[in-house]
């Protein structure tokens, strides 16, 4: 019969309308606005409606989503911030479109470079998320952030970030990448552990 | 010269005979880390003749230029393959840089007639005999030559990267303050925007066949209008911005002429600035869909010039992203070709429901769903996290397979699809040949040239899986190709996740100033939308000299004059969507 083609495909269309409903009610009322489902929703077997109910719901970030840079301070005794980045200048070497800006100084006395960056400006217009200059810091002082929602009404002021609003503690570095948090504190301690053997040698 | 194995074999011996017969006219390349042969501009036509007609080498993949300037001498590289398979025959041409003159090949293989324009465009070599030789990614009243290394751009501030001022002295600022227009436009000196009158496209208009106004329509009745109309850069089924200029005879297409470059950001002269590893993440903009298939081809013609090879498990996980990346485009391209047919979205979001599941493992993989920059020299940048074997397996055994049959039953026998598909924009294989289409484009017109076959590169002769066909050469055939195509990645993904080693996944030790020797490579992949190929010239500092893609979406075009004469307007919309075009990679 002419017409068995549209009518296959009509059929098609059909199922997947059915199965939104069918999806709906196998979840009795849970299927939106909570995170099990939504894993669920976003899994291989998910069936139904595929829509994220954004900015309700929030699609989960994985681990190495990479976004924005950041630096990274480690929390000392007295809530001071011990600064990681050394101004060594690698991230700003290997950064594609060249959106990092470090200003290193000099000890006045001694005149040898002071392992801390007087100001750092990243122009995140430019920034095109590769990730290459965490990926490349010797001293894991800069990782790449997960927050997007970076809107802002005034590009020119507002889309400069600079060394303060830049620096985020280690405790949200370990709460968004705890993975890559915890191998780099292993890599860490073992090169504390053989340090430490070598001197009592 | 092209080959080193000691063995012989037929490729050899053909190389060998021809390099008998053409001794006086060919002299081999003799510089340091380069390959192929060098041949005087006026003995090209000749030898590029016989070397389709007599050694069968009948499909010109690659026409480019590349600026010799301490030498004061431009060349015009060529590959050369044969369509039953094989290394490339490589062969360039030197000219003096103050005039330099080519003849143009486009008598002998029409596919080079773009790559020509763009090498004009660019460089400013010139093709005697031309057909058409007119400014293609640039706009026509363009001062200066881009790709030239003594052409400046506006936002110019070194030579290469990195840039003096971003360390240590930091001090910000906005090239956008700091250069003359706030704008990234230039003006020569001589410009007078009071006494400049535009030009706008009359060359392009007057180099097409068009009908004169009151020629008789070969007595029909219908009083058909003859006229020239613009199928804008913006519209929403061009796949971006791309502009076809139609000659029209009522609704019969009479000529079509493609104008591209509104998406041009000299993407080659940015890659000269950069040095090898920043690259990487703007080969991911090229083919904007494909950006792992980018990396890839990129990560190979580096590979090769430093003479390294990835990890086992490097391979495998790069044959995966490549063929996942291979069943996303098909997916994309299947559900916008069936939207310009007029299933307004249904399908088209269908397919990229699934896409998304892939994307997902993208993003847990390599931190990007679109940009991954995932692929470096010598493997791959992150191992894959815990679990997503596991995801890769689901989809690959179960999900995609059924939603593969889904979308066929959807609308293969659709009669809507079949009448507009079938006998719709047929290419010949022949023409498919001489025009240099690549991928799914070529293979349904009959000639089953897969790179992945003919010229095997990573690991890809260890799988089993079939080279898709077909012989109708039609819209239809291209959309059902496609569906072929992913069923064979299916497969290869299948041996793929059976049979991935654990292991290191990094050849060398990750450094973030790579120093690749001297010397040229020319590394191609088999993309989804074609071959893409990238040719790099290094001279063994920290950013390459010369680097060029080859774009299949660039060079695919070429045959669409071709494609649509004699057919419907709506028809040159199913044509562009069936050659799948990104402008991303046309335009670089």
């Amino acid at each position: 019969m002419y017409g068995i083609g549209i009518l296959k495909g009509l059929g098609v269309t059909l199922k997947h309308f059915i199965e939104t409903y069918v999806d709906d009610i196998r979840w009795l009322g849970k299927r939106y606005y909570n995170e099990e489902a939504l894993i669920s929703r976003q899994g291989t077997d998910a069936r139904g409606v595929f829509t994220v109910q954004y900015p309700e719901e929030k699609l989960i970030t994985p681990e190495e989503f990479r976004y924005i840079p950041f630096l990274v301070y480690d929390e000392g005794p007295d809530g001071e911030q011990l600064i990681r980045c050394t101004s060594c200048g690698i991230c700003s070497k290997v950064c594609p479109p060249q959106c990092i800006w470090i200003e290193r100084s000099s000890d006045p006395e001694t005149g040898r470079p002071i392992p801390e960056p007087t100001e750092f400006f990243i122009d995140i217009d430019i920034c095109m998320n590769c990730g290459l200059c965490a990926e490349y810091c010797p001293f894991d002082a800069i990782k790449m952030d997960h927050d997007f929602e970076l809107a802002s009404y005034d590009r020119i002021k507002d889309h400069i970030f600079d060394r303060e609003r830049l620096l985020k503690p280690a405790s949200y570095y370990a709460s968004i990448r705890p993975k890559n948090y915890q191998q780099e504190e292993e890599i860490k301690r073992e090169k504390e552990a053989a340090k430490k053997a070598k001197k009592s040698k | 010269m092209t080959e080193k194995s000691t063995e012989s074999n037929p490729v050899d011996e053909k190389v060998k005979a021809l390099e008998a017969q053409f001794s006086n006219i060919l002299e081999a390349d003799e510089r340091k880390g380069y390959s192929g042969y060098l041949i005087a501009a006026d003995q090209l036509l000749n030898f590029a003749t016989r070397l389709r007609d007599e050694f069968g080498y009948d499909y010109l993949s690659s026409v480019t230029g590349v600026d010799y300037l301490p030498e004061e001498k431009m060349e015009v590289v060529y590959h050369a393959y044969r369509s039953a398979g094989g290394p490339a025959l490589v062969y360039k041409v030197q000219v003096p840089r103050d005039n330099p003159v080519v003849p143009s090949l486009v008598s002998v293989y029409p596919g080079a007639e773009f790559q020509e324009r763009e090498a004009w465009d660019l460089l400013g070599i010139r093709f005697s005999d031309h057909p058409d030789l007119r400014r293609i990614l640039t706009w026509e009243g363009f001062a200066g030559h881009p790709l030239r290394k003594d052409w400046k751009e506006p936002f110019y501030q070194e030579e290469k990267k990195p840039f003096k001022d971003r360390w240590p002295e930091g001090k910000v600022s906005r090239i956008e303050d700091t250069i003359e227009f706030g704008k990234n436009v230039q003006y020569p000196p001589s410009f007078d925007p009071e006494s400049w009158t535009p030009e706008v496209d009359k060359l392009l208009y007057a180099g097409m066949t068009q009908m004169e106004p009151d020629a008789d329509s070969n007595g029909r009745s219908l009083d058909t209008d003859h006229i020239v109309v613009n199928f804008g850069p913006q519209h929403p089924s061009t796949h971006g911005v791309f502009r076809m200029v139609l000659s029209l005879d009522g609704e019969t297409i009479v000529d079509l002429k493609p104008v591209m470059g509104y998406l041009h950001r000299n993407h080659e002269k940015i890659g000269e600035r950069n040095t090898y590893i920043m690259n990487m993440p703007y080969t991911d903009r090229l083919d904007y869909i494909c950006s792992m298939g980018n990396n890839f081809g990129y990560a190979l013609a580096v590979e090769k010039l430093m003479g390294i090879q990835p990890t086992e498990r490097a391979e495998y996980i790069r044959v995966m992203m490549a063929e996942l990346t291979r069943v996303l485009n098909h997916l994309w391209a299947i559900g916008f070709l069936l939207n310009d047919l007029g299933a307004f979205f249904t399908p088209a979001l269908y397919a990229i429901n699934e896409r998304e599941l892939i994307l997902d493992i993208f993003e847990a993989t390599a931190g990007s769903r679109m940009m991954c920059n995932y692929f470096r020299f010598g493997g791959v940048a992150r191992d894959l996290p815990e679990g997503i074997l596991e995801t890769v397996r689901e989809l690959v055994h179960e999900r995609l397979p059924r939603r593969t049959d889904e979308i066929e039953t959807y609308l293969k026998d659709n009669e809507i699809v079949r009448t507009r598909g079938i006998d719709v924009g047929i290419l010949t294989p022949e023409n498919a040949l001489a025009f240099s289409t690549a991928g799914p484009v070529l293979r349904a017109s009959g000639i089953p040239y897969d790179v992945r076959r003919a010229d095997p590169y990573s690991i890809y002769d260890r799988f089993d899986f079939n080279v898709a066909v077909r012989y109708n050469g039609d819209v239809y055939d291209r959309y059902l190709i496609r569906i072929d195509e992913i069923r064979e990645s299916l497969k290869i993904l299948e041996q793929v996740v059976r049979d991935i080693p654990d292991g290191e996944i990094q050849a060398v030790r990750p450094q973030y100033q790579v120093r690749v020797p001297a010397g040229e490579a020319y590394g191609r992949v088999e993309n989804p939308k074609g071959e893409l190929g990238f040719y790099i010239v290094s001279d063994g500092s920290p950013t390459p000299w010369r680097y060029h893609v080859r774009a299949p979406s660039f060079i695919n075009v070429t045959a669409m004059a071709e494609m649509c004469r004699g057919y419907k307007v709506a028809d040159a919309v199913a044509v562009l969507g069936s050659i799948d075009i990104v402008l991303g990679e046309t335009d670089r």
